[in-house]
């Protein structure tokens, strides 16, 4: 109740009536996190103009004509975001027809595009939202072959555009599971990945007859910006050996512009994925053997990746409800107090789910962090923003401030009581 | 990605089959609706009795600690007395001398966390298909199966449940593919070479019951029955009238299904029934009535707050994730507040996991189902919170008389947090099953590893 008071003095306060439209405005006296792995800031200000960060700090004076939200008691971060996850792709996991993550019946695989499936009146998106997440890195799942399409940066803004950047990346698998999709084996991912490579590069070059060509033309010219090093890769691999073999590709390719993805095995691996300088989206709390690519998975991966200096960010695909990212990071700060393990300083931890994904996806410095220029994604919590007990209330997209409301809050409030003595539950609306 | 679709076989599999339900346990038993007269045993009934016996443990005092007992009291600045493998006394000011002492000051005491829905041991890791023991997915009724009979040991699972989780007991369930899965095991979370000497030393037997989507889906694939709700139903009821009529021939051949829904009527048996919407559950409760026995706990009952006064009135306990949903039709409607409304509305709620991961962090999970009453108004104190994943499950699990709270004479199950259990900062520091330490994160070998994990990369690391 603390926390619905709050919300209703700050949108009071600040009054901004009109979704569509980006406003100007300063949020003062706040506990502000940057999300750039610094430590919070405290009584600090942060103002948004045009949609984008304008000013952070603790000697910030704002405009006194700019709206204004008193932050006391509050904490500012960057908007999350979640990277690798599948919002916007699926409605209900278990019922096919809304489930467009995996295409196994297509007859594309790298040419495949989730720009375009994109729901965003999901009501992940929605719920993603309402928990500070404001941008997502969007990818399939690999089904029919071990390149699983391209993948795109979006907003999770309650408007029709979703698209932040679409074909960003090329996703591909050199995990167990693709290994199977492969053929039944490492071996068979390994040459797939090879000739696929090797073939765009003869499209690119004019030299694919498409006669006697594994890809389809279409994948074909997909790969294109890959192997020309305008796209990236991201490869998931988990296994040691598997991880190492990423790192070899690209000394062989060395245009290609990799991310590891998955490297639940990747402390194993620190010290040479630290000198390839190959951005991680890292497994974070797995810390069981559930395959056998993931041996010597602990939730000290991150942490000790981070140590050895990699770049790395918490994989959201690992995480099973997409808005549990925040826990996954606070959890890396509580592991800092446990000997023998390696966790994250509270700054490091916010980053790994904001600036760092921005980082790996070419786009540091535009989103996943208050610095001025950067795009006005913007979240004001209850608390510290890493607790559990801690949530968003109020949120920024471009400067735009968003609805938090959803299927589920509004189940909240039908059912706040059971009183159905006037009518059924049914015109509670 | 991979993932992806991994996860998406883990809905069919492991998850969506996973999601049960039980009853409230500890006063089924008194209370059993069965008209069926009692029948002396001609059999034995407990034919792999546990062999647990707690591992030595010295007098140990927990000084100056903000303790959550269990009950849902907090005392602060108390003292903790283990002795014999038992609480003996909880308080301020107690005498120390003659105990190993330990300077809880700053630092937090639980009860040891319970975990009523595991799936640890039946659906252990590594995930590969050889594992795969905990759905009898070749008929919809098979109360016939233990699930003890699938447990394997050395499953690393219970080794990170124990040293993250601070979890001490737990409830291993078959899955939910069909009507009825079988028969649950109570388990100390203590290694053994074998499952019986990890059994919870006299614990009832729970059965496991699904509702909904997953055994219309599972058989109706194959053409059979149930292929809907109404056909879930119907094979349930046929299988409560067979089972009375068995309970009540003097001449019965022994029957496995028979003696387990036997069990049930005769309240030695705890229902523990998966059923995610509100309407199933009430369906459930007037089914229960009509064939006269009682469900103690619905599990995964993402709806139950539609139905909080429902709830209330029948006596059956909610246990619930925090705030899953979406993940399968009949999940659409979870919401985080779900804990909190049954709270206000009077009904019992546990916390529960069902994931080898989640069981991890159960406290946490607590911690967010409070903040997101607290955030609607519903103010719910932390002793209370602790109380959903200690003395409440071990309520619905029959075994509260045992464990479940910091009561003198109670197990020696004790949790000494580093910080505040329901905040993400803390972990356990300390974990005692019966008097014993079995988890210390300050020595290296004061952890368990599986016969699964040695000589590979990663043996005792922290994990």
């Amino acid at each position: 109740m603390i926390r619905a008071s709050l919300l209703a003095a700050s949108a009071a306060a600040i009054a901004l009536a009109t979704p569509a439209t980006a406003q100007d405005f300063a949020i003062t006296n706040a506990t502000v996190a940057t999300g750039d792995g610094s430590a919070p800031i405290a009584n600090a200000t942060v103002v948004v103009r045009g949609g984008r960060i304008a000013a952070v700090g603790a000697e910030v004076r704002p405009d006194p004509s700019l709206p204004t939200i008193d932050g006391t008691g509050l904490w500012v971060t960057p908007g999350l975001i979640a990277a690798v996850t599948t919002l916007g792709l699926v409605d209900v996991n278990g019922v096919e027809s809304s489930n467009d993550t995996s295409a196994s019946r297509a007859r594309f695989n790298a040419a495949l595009d989730v720009a375009p499936a994109i729901n965003p009146a999901s009501q992940h998106i929605k719920v993603g939202r309402a928990n500070g997440i404001t941008r997502a890195v969007i990818s399939g799942g690999a089904s029919n072959s071990i390149f699983a399409g391209q993948g795109a940066v979006i907003d999770l803004g309650d408007d029709p555009s979703p698209v932040t950047k679409a074909k960003a990346f090329q996703m591909v698998t050199l995990s167990e599971s693709g290994s199977r999709i492969a053929g039944g084996s490492r071996k068979a991912s390994h040459a797939e990945l090879r000739n696929a490579l090797r073939e765009a590069l003869d499209f690119a070059a004019g030299r694919w007859s498409g006669e006697d060509n594994l890809l389809t033309r279409a994948d074909a010219e997909a790969l294109g910006p890959v192997v020309a090093g305008t796209q990236q890769l991201f490869v998931e691999a988990h296994r040691a050996s598997d991880i190492r073999t990423v790192i070899a590709l690209g000394k062989e390719f060395p245009r290609l512009r990799l991310v590891l993805v998955g490297a639940t095995e990747g402390w194993l691996v620190a010290q040479e994925l630290a000198a390839s300088g190959i951005p991680v989206m890292a497994e974070s709390l797995q810390d069981l053997p559930e395959r056998f690519e993931q041996i010597a998975a602990t939730q000290s991966n991150i942490g000790r990746m981070r140590a050895a200096g990699v770049n790395v960010s918490i994989n959201a695909d690992s995480i099973r409800f997409t808005d549990h990212l925040k826990q996954h990071a606070g959890n890396l700060v509580a592991l800092g107090r446990m000997s023998g393990a390696a966790g994250l300083s509270w700054g490091e931890a916010l980053a790994t789910i904001s600036s760092r994904p921005a980082e790996a996806v070419g786009m540091g410095g535009k989103i996943g962090v208050l610095k001025p220029g950067a795009a006005g994604d913007v979240v004001i919590w209850d608390g510290d923003p890493l607790e559990v007990s801690s949530g968003a209330v109020q949120v920024f997209i471009d400067g735009v401030e968003q609805p938090l409301d959803n299927h589920r809050t509004r189940l909240r409030d039908r059912y706040r009581d059971l009183d159905e003595s006037d009518l059924p539950k049914a015109f509670d609306w | 990605m991979s993932r992806v679709t991994r996860a998406l076989a883990g809905l069919g599999s492991a998850l969506a089959l996973a999601a049960c339900a039980t009853t409230s346990g500890a006063d089924a038993g008194a209370e059993t609706a069965s008209a069926s007269k009692p029948v002396s045993p001609e059999f034995n009934k407990n034919p792999y009795p546990s062999t647990y016996r707690p591992y030595p443990g010295e007098p140990t005092a927990l000084v100056g600690a903000t303790v959550f007992d269990g009950t849902g009291a907090q005392l602060d600045n108390a003292t903790v007395l283990l002795r014999d493998g038992k609480v003996e006394a909880v308080g301020a000011g107690l005498d120390t001398s003659g105990y190993a002492v330990i300077d809880a000051r700053g630092k937090f005491v639980t009860p040891g966390v319970i975990d009523i829905h595991s799936h640890l041991g039946d659906y252990p890791t590594p995930s590969v298909p050889a594992h795969s023991d905990g759905n009898e997915a070749t008929s919809p009724s098979t109360p016939d199966v233990w699930s003890e009979h699938s447990v394997w040991p050395q499953d690393p699972g219970f080794t990170r449940a124990l040293a993250n989780g601070g979890v001490t007991s737990l409830q291993t369930l078959p899955g939910s593919a069909n009507l009825v899965g079988g028969r649950t095991v109570t388990l100390k979370n203590v290694p053994s070479r074998t499952v019986q000497g990890m059994k919870f030393p006299g614990a009832p037997y729970g059965m496991k019951m699904a509702c909904g989507e997953n055994p219309k889906r599972v058989y109706g694939s194959r053409n059979r029955m149930p292929s809907t709700r109404m056909g879930n139903f119907a094979v349930n009821r046929q299988t409560w009238l067979d089972a009375q009529a068995y309970a009540k021939d003097d001449k019965k051949k022994r029957d496995l299904a028979k003696e387990t829904l036997q069990g049930v009527l005769e309240g030695e048996i705890l229902v523990h029934n998966h059923c995610y919407r509100a309407d199933e559950m009430a369906l459930v409760m007037d089914m229960a009535k009509e064939m006269g026995y009682r469900v103690t706990a619905f599990h995964h009952a993402v709806e139950s707050y539609k139905i909080g006064d429902l709830l209330r009135e029948n006596d059956v306990c909610s246990a619930i994730w925090a705030d899953w949903y979406g993940f399968k039709m009949e999940s659409y409607d979870g919401i985080p507040e779900n804990a909190a409304l049954l709270q206000q509305a009077g009904a019992c709620v546990v916390i529960h996991s069902d994931d080898e991961n989640g069981i991890q962090r159960l406290n946490q999970e607590a911690a967010k189902a409070q903040a997101a009453g607290a955030r609607m108004g519903i103010a719910i104190p932390d002793g209370q919170v602790v109380r959903w994943f200690t003395l409440n499950a071990a309520k619905a699990m029959g075994i509260d008389s045992m464990t479940g709270s910091l009561e003198p004479g109670k197990m020696g199950d004790v949790v000494l947090w580093n910080g505040d259990p329901l905040s993400v900062y803390s972990r356990p520091e300390k974990v005692w099953v019966d008097g014993a330490l079995l988890f210390d994160a300050d020595d290296p070998k004061r952890r368990p590893v599986s016969d699964f994990e040695l000589g590979q990369q990663g043996e005792g690391d922290v994990k």
